[in-house]
């Protein structure tokens, strides 16, 4: 009696603390909410197996605790049973299976229209890249890294020096528009994630790897790294700042561009060397 | 129905080999600590797994105390709780419950269960066990060397673990893949043995369909391990290299602290394959042992036989084999092409179709049976419970797009920890509380047991199932602290720090458990022979506990299966397995 309460309780308490428990997704800021419809409906048809099972131990522990003038039956198997068994269980995992893949087909499709800008990872801090007036990405290798070119942007790539850097500071995206997000990492593994968008994917030195999405309400959200990295991993953060049209048209104007920081740091340099030789 | 293997009959095949004599000990020494005796080779394993289980038990309490309360306690630093996190996993994953299972459930039963004398190989069987403790004690001297143990996640993925900003460069790394390679040498030494005793040495009339599970279980994870633990050893050979001598197999160009390393050209991606193509069969490593052994329990003490029983082993089976091909479940965000998950999606959720059944063939077991509340069985019931818990939290992870936002998150951490921690372990308790009068002729406490059981099952319930919500919520695994951000509300922290007093709790149930295996072996209740009345042949040996060869002067026949509870028209509730056609148990009035 007592064991079969409990389990009783273990359902029950389980529904419950699922209905009010105050942690659940964070709101979603991004057009992934076919991710959290799967989740639902996950939610939904292992639910009620849970339930179903748990139920029914309760109920056969009550209904058939030992007593010593009572005998177990003797049925060693129930192919029929076995086999409804079998077919509604396919047919529960294919109800899950079949939007999942439909959504994750609509994940790695990038649309046409997505503007694509660039993460770079390393230990540990997080660096951006927009495409410059040209609307592309120069090309970039890890082995073109320099003091000045600290993301290894490629110098004789035309389309490379109009990019926009950011580097250590907040991401802005402008709400609406997709993007494909490339990532690369110069170190190790990182991965690029935040959680109100529901995406993330590892950044892979060696290698550059990508999702999409289109961010859909305004605000400032956490970027994490989800990728253990070293010691820091923890606190490799950044934050993204997604804006309305004109907001984000403002910022981007203030940032500086590829040519422009080499050109700053060859200043840099020459004026520290100019006063050492003073 | 004569094609079904629990059909008793008379007929037993003639022996088709005399017997070939055993090693006999000479000295305390060969008996009890170089031993070829596998029931003394399988204590020694369960008693070195237990004392390095421990290390990793009071590790994940340091764990626990660095969640629940950041910036509380100062000998706890980053460099040291990654360390703390990485030995705790692998040890768990590896060195207590590989070892556990196959080395200390496998030794002491398969040949008792298939009614053999001892294994086919005693000299390697030993030789084994004091590999393994090579590795532990490999394992653990990388806390006194230079830079401490690694801190790269038990999952060790370069081009972290051999780089200077993670904690154990120097040594850790090191002493850690040499160590794995060791066990992996160690355990192939054994796995051979239990693979070709269950083959080879079977006494007459054991069938493979009249196998009890919990052979069946150990047998296929066996086959599993030797073919899956061979990815590991080249992956860490691979990684040793890169390390010690500077090749490239993991690491592609690289640039440290602005500096360009000399490493080019390798794949980050392809160490993840070679890990979880161990890594996932490793989880079944651990899990099919344990669906024997539950099946075992659960049938000996609801009185009633196993319901459906090849299914049962097909379903072993089937699992055992898609369980290779399901290994990239684990790098859906890892970068590798996106297509694939497609294939490892569609697989991963095939797998749980047999799964599934083994769930409703245990709670089919419990319908109409005459069950008795035993510790053996409140524990399978837990077993049971966690197992389908960790089962559908697995659903939402198999599930690629759904996996996208909840990987490497807390998420993951509460779904493995209740099917491959939590669930596993409650078996690993039931088998003990169940053959504990074996081994040494005594019960167990039952209070202390119960005691043992509530708090266990309940306490690591409360840790396990909300852990999932704040991986919902978004917060990250493997962080040292979650500092600031602007989506984790206060009542977390409060929640973490629920967890962790949880997790002490249990911990110090776990310590009135160790009391209570010391205590009964002077104290407890003098255990009858066969307490349980159960069929298999380990219960039926002349001695308890049984004695050096097993079964005496003559081996057993056996005329059926093991799973002869409660047979219509006659009179005990259990035929022993090697009781004939028409006669009754011995030791049943
Ligand atoms: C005494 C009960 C246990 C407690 C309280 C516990 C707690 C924890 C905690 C807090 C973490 C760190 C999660 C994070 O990274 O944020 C962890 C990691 C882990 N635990 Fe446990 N654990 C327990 C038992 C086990 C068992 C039995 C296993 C065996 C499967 C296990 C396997 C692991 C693994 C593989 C990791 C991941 C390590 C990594 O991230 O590299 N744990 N555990
Ligand atoms: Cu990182
Ligand atoms: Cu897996």
């Amino acid at each position: 009696m007592f064991v079969a309460i409990i389990l009783i309780l273990v359902a029950v308490g389980s529904v419950l603390f699922h209905l009010w428990s105050p942690w659940w997704s964070t709101p979603i800021a991004s057009n992934w909410g076919y991710i959290d419809d799967t989740i639902d409906l996950t939610f939904w048809i292992t639910g009620v197996v849970y339930i179903l099972i748990l139920f029914f131990m309760a109920y056969c522990v009550w209904k058939f605790q030992y007593r010593e003038d009572r005998r177990a039956d003797y049925e060693p198997e129930n192919n029929k049973l076995e086999w409804g068994l079998t077919i509604l269980t396919t047919l529960g995992v294919a109800g899950m299976l079949a939007p999942g893949l439909i959504v994750w087909n609509d994940f790695i499709t990038v649309p046409k229209e997505a503007t694509a800008f660039e993460v770079v990872g390393q230990q540990w801090a997080w660096n951006y890249r927009l495409p410059g007036k040209d609307g592309k990405l120069g090309t970039a290798a890890t082995q073109n890294i320099t003091d000045e070119n600290p993301l290894g942007i490629n110098p004789n790539d035309p389309s490379g020096q109009d990019d926009v850097l950011i580097q250590s500071e907040d991401l802005h995206l402008e709400v609406g528009k997709p993007v494909k997000v490339l990532m690369r990492s110069i170190d190790v593994l990182h991965d690029f994630y935040v959680p109100q968008f529901r995406a993330k994917m590892d950044m892979v030195p060696g290698t550059i790897t990508y999702f999409w999405m289109t961010p859909t309400r305004t605000g400032t959200f956490d970027v994490l790294c989800a990728e253990l990295c070293g010691v820091a991993h923890h606190a490799m953060r950044s934050k993204v700042v997604v804006d309305n049209a004109s907001d984000y048209q403002t910022w981007l104007a203030e940032q500086e561009t590829f040519a422009q920081s080499i050109a700053e740091a060859r200043n840099k340099t020459k004026t520290i060397k100019t006063l050492a030789s003073k | 129905m004569a094609d079904i293997g629990h059909d008793a009959a008379d007929y037993a095949p003639p022996a088709e080999l005399e017997e070939v004599d055993l090693y006999h000990a000479k000295s305390w020494i060969t008996k009890y600590v170089f031993s070829q005796d596998a029931k003394v080779i399988g204590i020694q394993y369960a008693l070195t797994a237990t004392a390095i289980g421990l290390v990793a038990l009071v590790l994940s309490w340091l764990i626990r105390l660095q969640l629940g309360f950041p910036d509380t306690f100062n000998f706890i630093d980053a460099a040291g709780y990654y360390q703390f996190v990485t030995m705790h996993g692998m040890i768990m994953v590896v060195y207590l419950l590989t070892a556990l299972f196959l080395g200390g459930f496998g030794n002491y039963l398969i040949p008792l269960m298939v009614g053999a004398r001892d294994m086919v190989f005693p000299y390697v069987n030993m030789l084994s066990f004091w590999i393994y403790f090579l590795a532990v004690l490999v394992l653990v001297s990388s806390w006194f060397l230079p830079g401490g143990p690694t801190g790269a996640g038990w999952t060790l993925y370069p081009p972290q673990a051999i780089m200077q900003g993670t904690p154990g460069r120097e040594w850790g790394i090191i002493m850690m893949l040499l160590s794995l390679a060791l066990f992996i040498i160690g355990f192939t030494m054994g796995g051979l043995n239990y693979v070709v005793t269950i083959l080879q040495a079977r006494t007459r009339g054991m069938t493979l369909m009249r196998m009890p599970l919990t052979v069946w279980g150990i047998f296929v994870a066996t086959i599993l391990a030797l073919l899956a633990f061979p990815a590991l050893f080249v992956g860490a050979i691979m990684m040793l290299l890169d390390r010690v001598l500077g090749t490239s197999f993991f690491m592609p160009h690289i640039v440290e602290l602005g500096e360009h390393l000399k490493y080019g050209g390798g794949s980050p991606i392809l160490f993840q394959h070679l890990f979880w193509f161990f890594g996932h069969p490793e989880v079944y490593i651990v899990a099919l042992p344990a669906f024997g052994i539950v099946s075992d329990l659960i049938s000996t003490h609801a009185r009633k036989n196993v319901f459906g029983y090849r299914m049962m082993v097909w379903a072993l089976v089937a699992i055992g084999g898609l369980s290779f091909i399901v290994w990239a479940h684990h790098m859906y965000v890892s970068g590798m092409n996106p297509y694939f998950g497609f294939f490892f999606a569609t697989t991963t959720l095939i797998i749980a179709i047999p799964t599934a059944l083994k769930v409703y063939n245990w709670v089919l077991t419990l319908w109409k049976g005459n069950i008795r509340l035993t510790l053996p069985m409140l524990f399978s019931l837990g077993f049971i419970v966690t197992f389908v818990n960790g089962g559908i939290t697995g659903l939402f992870l198999g599930n690629v797009v759904v996996d996208v936002p909840l990987s490497d998150t807390l998420f993951v951490v509460a779904h493995f920890h209740m099917v491959m921690g939590v669930a596993p372990i409650m078996v690993i308790f039931g088998a003990i509380y169940h053959w504990y009068p074996l081994m040494t002729g005594r019960m167990l406490h039952e209070g202390m047991g119960k005691f043992h059981f509530w708090i266990t099952f309940l306490g690591a319930y409360l840790i396990y199932f909300p852990m999932h919500y704040l991986g919902f919520l978004g917060m990250p695994r493997r962080y040292f602290e979650m500092g600031e951000t602007s989506f984790v509300p206060e009542s977390a922290a409060t929640l973490n720090e629920f967890i962790t007093v949880t997790a002490l709790i249990v911990g110090f149930a776990q310590m009135v458990f160790l009391f209570n295996l010391y205590w009964s072996r002077r104290n407890g209740i003098v255990a009858e022979k066969n307490p349980w009345h159960a069929n298999s042949l380990e219960w039926q040996t002349p001695e308890m506990p049984p004695g050096h060869g097993n079964f005496g002067k003559e081996l057993p026949v056996v005329y059926r299966w093991p799973y002869d509870y409660s047979v219509p028209g006659v009179e005990a509730d259990f035929i022993p397995q090697n009781v004939p056609a028409g006669g009754t148990a011995t030791g049943a009035e």
